[in-house]
């Protein structure tokens, strides 16, 4: 068996290079669709500043998109590496759409954006928005798969258990592609990324306009992304991922455990501003409440109740039991000498296979399982409430802190009067991280809240490892940690570098530091 | 669904060739190019002439290795799960190897700094080198058997170390695939570059393709005299649901060359990877440089075919437990899955192949030094 301190790791390390790779992933997915608004008004007014404007926001671009695809090509390859049973296990359906994601998406962005940084002069202007267009696409529908594939882990439809192959079959391709948690995620998680484009230009656009340098060009920019910006946190906040929630049983254990809804109340259930959750005694200390707003958020009606964390342990251990008793029929249906009764009864009980695979952790023979391993594998199937609190929470109010800001600058750019409000240019500097701590939080949320799954319902995260030793894990973990540290200084200097120069690293002579002799030979170093 | 099951096997396992044979096509030259890189080029607007041939396209090059192994994923789950756990080690070398390659194109012009910039083209370097000779040791082992075992539940466990990895004849398998990809980037640089850069590619092609060809040769007679082929005894219909447990597997020598007695025409293979390298060599010597990226994308396709000839019908015999080895009838997904895969390939396969080609027209020609030189700040 895979020790514990296997899985920990390989948890640890899967957190680590997914969370890393969505520190880049947002800024792509937004900014291609701004570079592609920008180009959009260049070919139509022929203005040459749009131009610029496209050149220098996507040499920003150029640069996180490096990190983007450095980082994601780990992701493509670790479940194979370090999650090998999962991968036999559910390869049959969740490889696919990664496979759909390659051919579809990841070749279309990645052949076209040679083109957007080389083709300039070798193409004319409508094949050249083209090529933008098709990498905004390409990155676009890179993220539908992706999120196609993960909300499968959420919610595992059109799929079902054979025992002759021992893993999960695909029988509805259809099923897995509409999935609803899929279509819900997609749509929150690519407006999220729509948010840190606009939110990255606003933010240094307002750098420009503070400092009084290159103004025409900073106030166009500032203007896209307060237009963009406005409609996009709109969209991440009405169509917030709650929705989503009410879908599949780990989804209501998550909202759960977000809320910290330790019973089941009358609907509709009023929802905890802020508290603290407490695991002992199963109370949220300090609690605040605002009545009716989580049963009209989570289930958008005023009568549909949301399950109680104490109630789900209840409905779970139930589960398992029906699951040991899965797991002993698969066992005689594994050894071969079986009659078609012994099939009958497996069928009956086999949507609680995976609760009977939980009590693996503390029984090697799950038949065995003594009340005490069952009780607390029950216990297990909710993951630690606080972490989760907090972290929607922490989302949610940079979600709202960010309306605030593209609401504001929307309004004074309507009025023509943006670069006069000097503290609104600098709340929207200083707001440039907000996204990706809300992006980072959100899939805090999305996956440790997952736990203790990695496929709800079907595959404990402790049975999905690969057979590893620990110095495997600390090899590749090290390497790992000591490659992106680096990466991402490197990343920040140039990032941070480029900003200060401007749109003056296009060299095009129009810019404010190619107008004095001390500063063209700074530019020209760069 | 229009095909069988046992078809779709077969068409999978060509499949995963020519995804496979895509990639060596055509991230093969940017790799071979990247190792060429700092020997190549003498001063850096050389090495800034080679990096802006391959510049355009690595990056959609890439994606035939990121899609492979997304296609393996779904289309033989349990070999994707087998060897890339079992070659933990190698594998997360070969990901610190390709680190190197966005970072290093992307930011390596960024900082006009001697220091800065050959840091980069020492990363470009290993991001070519390192995964060429892996793979080619990763091949090796397939031949000679991985020591790996499923449990009654399928969970595969690898048993080997791995240094066990770099065995004699892995190695030589790993030489092949170096000289494969560095004959292939040197072509590139001859077609797309000029002058001296060209002139001193045009001597490397002749080179790796000598001992491409001797290497091949000598991997093939190891293979006939000493190596433990494998071979199926008995098992399920080729139509059957996949259960790599339900086969039985014997060793013997000689046994990796049986499908050639069975299949005459599969010789085409071995003799298209001699004969293409052979003419590699000719025609870059004649200067023709368009003709030779030809001949050698074809030497390694046909170096690519001659090890699936082989292995076939195994993808990844274990050496163990010679009946947990993995087949192409075995080791698949399910039919729904392949059916659908089946429809996705074909057809985006042929668009990727229309746009990529759009694109490389669109950038074709030779790059220069004058044209560097005007472009120190848009061009790599």
């Amino acid at each position: 068996m895979v020790s514990e301190s296997v899985v920990e790791l390989s948890r640890l390390q899967f957190a680590m290079t997914a969370m890393y790779h969505f520190l880049f992933v947002p800024l792509t997915l937004g900014l291609s669709f701004l570079l592609v608004i920008m180009e959009s008004v260049y070919v139509i007014t022929g203005k040459q500043i749009y131009k610029d404007m496209t050149r220098f926001w996507g040499k920003l671009f150029g640069i996180n998109f490096a990190l983007g695809v450095t980082t994601g090509l780990t992701l493509e390859f670790q479940f194979g590496t370090n999650w090998a049973y999962y991968s036999h296990y559910v390869g049959d359906v969740f490889g696919a759409p990664l496979a759909i994601e390659g051919l579809m998406a990841f070749f279309l962005e990645s052949t076209f954006i040679g083109l957007f940084f080389f083709g300039w002069d070798r193409l004319s202007k409508q094949q050249h928005l083209l090529v933008t267009f098709l990498t905004a696409l390409g990155s676009n529908l890179s993220a539908l798969w992706i999120l196609v594939a993960n909300a499968w882990m959420q919610n595992p439809v059109g799929a079902e258990f054979s025992y002759e192959t021992m893993r999960m079959e695909m029988t509805s391709f259809y099923a897995l592609f509409f999935n609803p948690v899929a279509q819900v995620k997609f749509v929150h998680t690519v407006a999220a990324g729509y948010v840190t484009g606009a939110m990255f230009v606003l933010g240094i656009s307002s750098y420009y306009l503070l400092k009084g340098r290159d103004m025409d060009f900073a106030r166009r920019s500032f203007a896209v992304a307060a237009g963009f910006g406005l409609a996009s946190v709109l969209s991440v906040i009405v169509l917030g991922d709650e929705s989503g929630y009410e879908i599949g049983d780990v989804q209501k254990t998550k909202l759960a455990a977000i809320e910290a809804e330790w019973e089941t109340h009358e609907p509709p259930a009023a929802f905890t501003l802020f508290g603290i959750p407490n695991e002992e005694t199963q109370t949220t200390d300090y609690a605040v409440k605002i009545p009716y707003a989580l049963g009209l958020i989570a289930t958008r009606s005023t009568d549909t109740e949301v399950t109680g964390i104490k109630d789900l342990i209840v409905k779970h251990e139930a589960r398992i039991r029906n699951g040991i008793i899965a797991y002993a029929h698969l066992q005689t249906l594994r050894s071969g000498d079986f009659t078609d009764a012994d099939k009958l009864s497996f069928e009956a009980v086999k949507s609680d296979l995976g609760y009977g695979l939980l009590v693996k952790r503390y029984a090697t023979n799950v038949v065995d399982a003594t009340e005490e391993q069952i009780k607390q594998a029950a216990r297990d199937t909710i993951p630690k409430v606080a972490p989760l609190f907090w972290s929607f929470r922490i989302m949610v109010a940079c979600g709202f802190l960010m309306l605030f800001i593209f609401a504001a600058s929307f309004y004074y750019c309507a009025k023509r009067i943006a670069s006069e409000k000097r503290w609104l240019l600098k709340v929207a500097m200083w707001g440039i991280p907000l996204p990706w701590i809300a992006a980072e939080t959100g899939w805090i949320v999305a996956e440790y809240g997952r736990q203790p799954w990695s496929i709800g319902e079907v595959l404990p995260t402790y049975l999905s490892t690969s057979s590893l030793e620990t110095g495997d894990l600390w090899f590749s973990l090290i390497g790992l940690v000591l490659f992106y540290t680096v990466l991402l200084v490197v990343e920040l200097f140039l990032m941070f570098r480029f900003v200060r120069l401007g749109p003056s690293s296009l060299h095009t002579g129009r810019y404010a530091l190619e107008q004095t002799n001390d500063n063209k030979v700074a530019v020209t170093q760069a | 669904m229009i095909f069988d099951y046992e078809t779709l096997k077969l068409i999978w396992w060509l499949l995963v060739g020519v995804l496979l044979i895509g990639f060596v096509i055509t991230d093969g030259f940017d790799m071979g190019a990247g190792i060429l890189l700092p020997f190549i080029g003498k001063t850096d607007e050389e090495r800034r002439v080679i990096i802006n041939t391959i510049g355009p396209h690595w990056e959609g090059n890439q994606v035939w290795f990121v899609t492979a192994g997304g296609a393996i994923f779904a289309a033989w789950p349990a070999v994707y799960a087998a060897a890339f756990s079992g070659f933990y080690v190698a594998m997360m070398l070969v990901l610190f190897a390709l680190f190197f390659r966005p970072v290093g194109f992307d930011y390596r012009s960024k900082i006009d700094d001697p220091r800065w910039r050959s840091a980069w083209d020492w990363g470009i370097f290993i991001g070519g080198a390192v995964p060429a000779l892996i793979f080619g040791v990763a091949f090796g082992n397939l031949f000679l058997g991985v020591p790996f075992q499923h449990d009654e539940f399928l969970r595969p466990t690898y048993t080997g170390t791995f240094w066990a990895l770099l065995n004699p004849f892995s190695l030589l398998a790993g030489i092949v695939s170096l000289s494969m990809l560095i004959m292939h980037g040197a072509v590139w640089l001859q077609l797309r570059a000029e002058n001296i850069i060209a002139e001193r590619a045009r001597i490397i092609v002749q080179f790796a393709a000598i001992i491409l060809i001797v290497t091949f040769a000598l991997a093939g007679l190891w293979i006939a005299y000493d190596i433990d082929g494998y071979q199926i005894v008995s098992m399920p219909a080729t139509d059957a649901m996949p259960d790599p447990l339900a086969k039985i597997v014997t060793p013997g020598k000689g046994n990796w060359l049986t499908n050639y007695s069975l299949y005459p025409w599969m010789i085409s293979a071995p003799a298209l990877g001699f004969f293409a390298a052979i003419m590699t060599i000719l025609l870059a010597k004649i200067r023709r440089s368009g003709l030779a990226f030809v001949t050698s994308s074809l030497a390694m396709t046909g170096v690519i075919l001659t090890a699936g000839f082989s292995l076939f019908p195994f993808v990844m015999p274990s050496s163990t437990q010679y009946n947990s080895s993995l087949t192409v009838w075995d080791a698949t997904s399910s039919h729904l899955t392949l059916t659908v895969m089946f429809w996705s390939a074909a057809i985006f396969i042929p668009v990727i192949l229309a746009y990529t080609v759009w694109t490389y027209r669109a950038m074709w020609g030779r790059v220069t030094l004058e044209h560097i030189r005007k472009n120190t700040h848009s061009a790599y």
